[in-house]
């Protein structure tokens, strides 16, 4: 039994709470942070820098929260893919209706 | 993911890790896997496909929002405006400590802290009910101001802000002409979509977390077996990232222009 423990354990990766409770702090201090960055007058940056605050706390937490840093290379390689084809069809997707009538509005 | 067998032989803390067959493994590995270990991949990688079409899904609402936003944009300032940015704050601060308790109750799960895991989880569940509550407050607050899309949706604080104190005073917008203030009704459409579709993931979860205290209260989860809380727990954490896109988009990016 206790071969067994060890064996699940060594192939299962237990993320320690100390890791948690970093991230989660990082997660807060970041949300601060962009509520902050919400009110300095930045032009059109402010939209960028609220988006890029939040890819980076979603990256935070794909690859903490869910496990996808200590995941085997099928998991990492799932999400990866999955990501890209995501922002091809979105970047794709806008890329042509911005650029639709251009000069015409 | 189904956990039914792991409770069922959980019972007599059973030393020996033979079942009914008489072939040793734990009762929680179904026969069709080699070992648990591949049990556990097979069952992570379905759960990331399935959370892959739940980012297309919701792409597309993002997608949607970002294409009407370039063509209305003047609209949708005017109308995010309407938005209060001290209650998503609050809602933001929320979902992230659920989503911290989410994950130290796969921890608990995982070293076989039976106490610890309800423990979290009812956190989880009290946190999800009030960020649902808080939305509620701000879905309230709309309904009475009719700015929700339909025959009684009111166009008075866009093309006469002077007559909504609370926001003129805040942002002074100016009015907006008839043709263009018809499509904040597009911004709130976009709105109650992607918030609305967002809180009824965080009702499906709500309701499978109590499901699983219950279940982790009668010793399912910890017994080695944490597959299904930490599934549960991607999941989670993925309506927790969709919020974390939603809140600067729909409250922030527009307070100044």
């Amino acid at each position: 039994m206790t071969d067994q423990k060890e064996m699940e354990e060594a192939a299962h990766h237990v993320v320690s709470p100390v890791i948690y409770i970093i991230v989660g702090s990082t997660l807060l201090v970041l949300t601060g942070a962009t509520v902050w960055a919400s009110y300095q007058e930045w032009g059109n940056f402010n939209a960028v820098a609220a988006l890029a605050i939040a890819v980076v706390k979603a990256m935070i937490v794909v690859l903490f929260f869910m496990h996808v840093k200590y995941s085997s290379k099928l998991t990492k390689l799932t999400v990866f893919c999955g990501l890209f084809t995501f922002l091809a069809l979105v970047g794709m997707t806008l890329a042509d209706y911005f650029t639709r009538a251009w000069g015409r509005w | 993911m189904s956990d039914s067998t792991a409770i069922a032989h959980g019972g007599h803390a059973a030393p020996d890790n033979t079942h009914a067959g008489g072939h040793e493994h734990p009762a929680y590995l179904r026969h069709h896997f080699e070992n648990v270990e591949q049990q556990a991949d097979a069952a992570g990688f379905a759960m990331w496909l399935f959370l892959l079409t739940e980012v297309m899904f919701f792409g597309g609402l993002f997608t949607a929002y970002l294409i009407y936003r370039n063509w209305y944009y003047p609209a949708f300032v005017e109308a995010s405006h309407q938005l209060n940015i001290f209650w998503g704050t609050l809602n933001t601060a929320v979902l992230i400590t659920s989503s911290f308790t989410m994950a130290m109750g796969v921890w608990c799960a995982e070293t076989r802290k039976q106490r610890g895991l309800v423990l979290c989880l009812v956190l989880t569940f009290i946190l999800g009910l009030g960020f649902l509550g808080i939305k509620t407050v701000e879905y309230k607050e709309k309904i009475e101001k009719h700015h929700v899309p339909g025959f009684h949706y009111s166009l008075s604080s866009f093309t006469d802000p002077v007559s909504d104190p609370e926001i003129y005073k805040e942002y002074h917008d100016k009015p907006l002409a008839l043709d263009m203030a018809r499509h904040t009704e597009v911004y709130f459409s976009l709105y109650f979509a992607m918030t609305g579709m967002h809180a009824l993931h965080m009702i499906i979860g709500i309701a499978i977390l109590g499901f699983m205290i219950f279940r982790a209260r009668a010793g399912a989860y910890t017994s080695g077996h944490v597959t299904f809380v930490e599934n549960f727990g991607l999941y989670w954490h993925f309506v927790d990232i969709v919020w974390i896109f939603l809140f600067p988009l729909l409250y922030l990016i527009s307070r100044h222009q």
